[in-house]
Parts: structure tokens; sequence; C-alpha cells
């Protein structure tokens, strides 16, 4: 519990410097012209897309060392990364398109990069809809967790969409190659807004992780009763 | 600027809506625990 009061104070404080960094220490794009200003989505965008980047990596990982080991605390990291995974997908989706209308006047065009990360997305909405309709516990781990391992593919493809074809998105600025490249202030910026989303990830986690082995805790104290004669809602 | 306002709007409601939803689930479920080892308590001592 002090560990996780320490990481809601740490990311807390992250964030509002990720905040500060966001609308006053960074530059204003200039090419952009007198919309420019958009350009400040584009930190929180990249932020939450690099956190469904880890948070399918995180599912990855628990999934195989779930089926090497079987323990229902490797489902239980698998699952919720997946869900903090979905989410973190959400706003990147949503950043992303709220960008677009501004900068090329629609809201959605299916390129690779973002129709990639968009299957990214539904992939991690089917393993949480896989899990619901799963009745037994352990038909349900596993299967997810062959589902999960399956997810991650996506990440490399979406990752190198907009290098391997042309798309609507974006070049890459960061590891884009010759050309490439961001404004020191706007470089430093994206780091702090990153290590913020990585900290508020691993804190909504814990906290996810918690709530799952709590539930866990209900269901067997039911079942003790269920086994005394008792039956308990 | 609107659209701006909108993306960082949008990401902090839906995030605390996230955060207060597990809190209340977890409150939810202590509040669960509590009673269900009272009562495991008070099957014990009958």
């Amino acid at each position: 519990m002090k560990s996780q009061n320490s990481l809601a104070i740490l990311t807390f404080v992250l964030m509002l410097v990720a905040l500060y960094a966001i609308f006053i220490y960074a530059p204003t794009e200039r090419t952009m012209g007198p919309i420019g200003e958009v350009q400040r989505i584009f930190y929180f965008h990249v932020s939450s897309n690099w956190t469904t980047f880890l948070a399918t990596f995180f599912v990855f990982l628990n999934s195989i060392l779930f089926l090497m080991r079987g323990t229902r605390e490797l489902d239980i990291r698998a699952a919720t990364a997946a869900e903090l995974g979905t989410i973190f997908g959400a706003f990147g989706l949503i950043s992303g398109t709220i960008w677009a209308k501004p900068i090329w006047g629609i809201w959605w065009t299916w390129d690779a990069r973002l129709t990639s990360f968009f299957l990214l997305w539904l992939i991690l909405i089917g393993y949480q809809m896989l899990r619901r309709v799963v009745d037994s516990p352990g038909q349900r781990a596993r299967l997810s967790a062959v589902f999960g391992i399956l997810a991650a593919v996506d990440v490399p493809i979406v990752y190198m969409a907009n290098r391997w074809w042309r798309t609507q998105h974006p070049a890459p600025v960061i590891a884009g190659g010759a050309g490439s490249g961001l404004d020191r202030q706007m470089a430093l910026t994206l780091c702090i807004t990153m290590v913020a989303f990585t900290v508020l990830y691993f804190y909504l986690w814990k906290l996810r992780c918690e709530l799952e082995r709590t539930g866990d805790t209900v269901e067997a104290l039911q079942r003790r009763l269920q086994t005394q004669g008792l039956e308990v809602r | 600027m609107t659209y701006l306002f909108a993306a960082y709007t949008i990401i902090w409601v839906v995030l605390f809506l996230y955060i207060f939803n597990l809190s209340k689930r977890q409150h939810k479920f202590h509040e669960q625990v509590t009673r269900l080892e009272r009562l495991i308590e008070n099957r014990k001592k009958s």
C-alpha cells in the first residue's frame, strides 16, 4: 500500500511536470502555421501509443511465462496489461484523430500505420472478450495466453508501417533516418511525457492487479462458506 | 486550440473515470471480504 501511494505521488508530480513542459516549455510548431498549437497533442499521442506497446509487451511476456508455469498471478498480470493496453490505445486513437482533423482535414484514413494500430487495439479488445466468454478459469487463462502472444505480432508491424510503406501518417521523427529529428526542447518534452506515462502505466497496473487479487479472495471466501452449506452472494 | 483542448480533456476525463471505477470496485471488494470473514468467524463460534 505504501509503495502504491509513493507511485501515485510520483505519477502526479511527473504528470504536472509533463503538462508544464507540453504547454509552456515546448515551442510551438512553425510549419503548421496558425494551427501549430495542435502539434502539442503529439506528446500525449506518442506517449499513449508507447504505453500501448509496453502493455502489449507485458501481455506477451506474462502469457509466455503463464504457459510455462501456469500460475494465476501471471494470468492476472497479462489480463490487466491487456486492459491497460486497450485504454492507452484508445487514448492514442482519440488524440490521433483529433490531431488529424485540423491537419489533414479528415478524422481518419485507412493507411498502413493507422490500420495496423487500430488492428492492435481490436486484438486487445478481442482478448478481453475472450476472457468474458470462457467460463472455465484454467481454459480461459490458457486461451487468452495464446491470444496474448499472437497480439504481440502486430506491434513490430505498427512500428515499421510508416517505414515500410508510404503512409498519410507522418514519417517517424525518432530513429527515422536522414532528415528526421525533433527540436531539442520538443525532444525533452516528449521524453518527460513518455516517462510520466510509463510510471502512470505501472501505477494503474498495480492498482488493477490488486483489484483482481482481492476479487480472488472474495471468491475463495464465498467458496469456503458454500462448502460449509451457506449460500453467500 | 479547440482540438487541443478536446484531446487533453477527453484523455483526462476517461483516465479519472477509470481510476474512480477501480477504487470504487476495490472498496466494494474490501467490504465483501470483511463481511465474509465475519460470517466465517461467526460460524466458527456457533
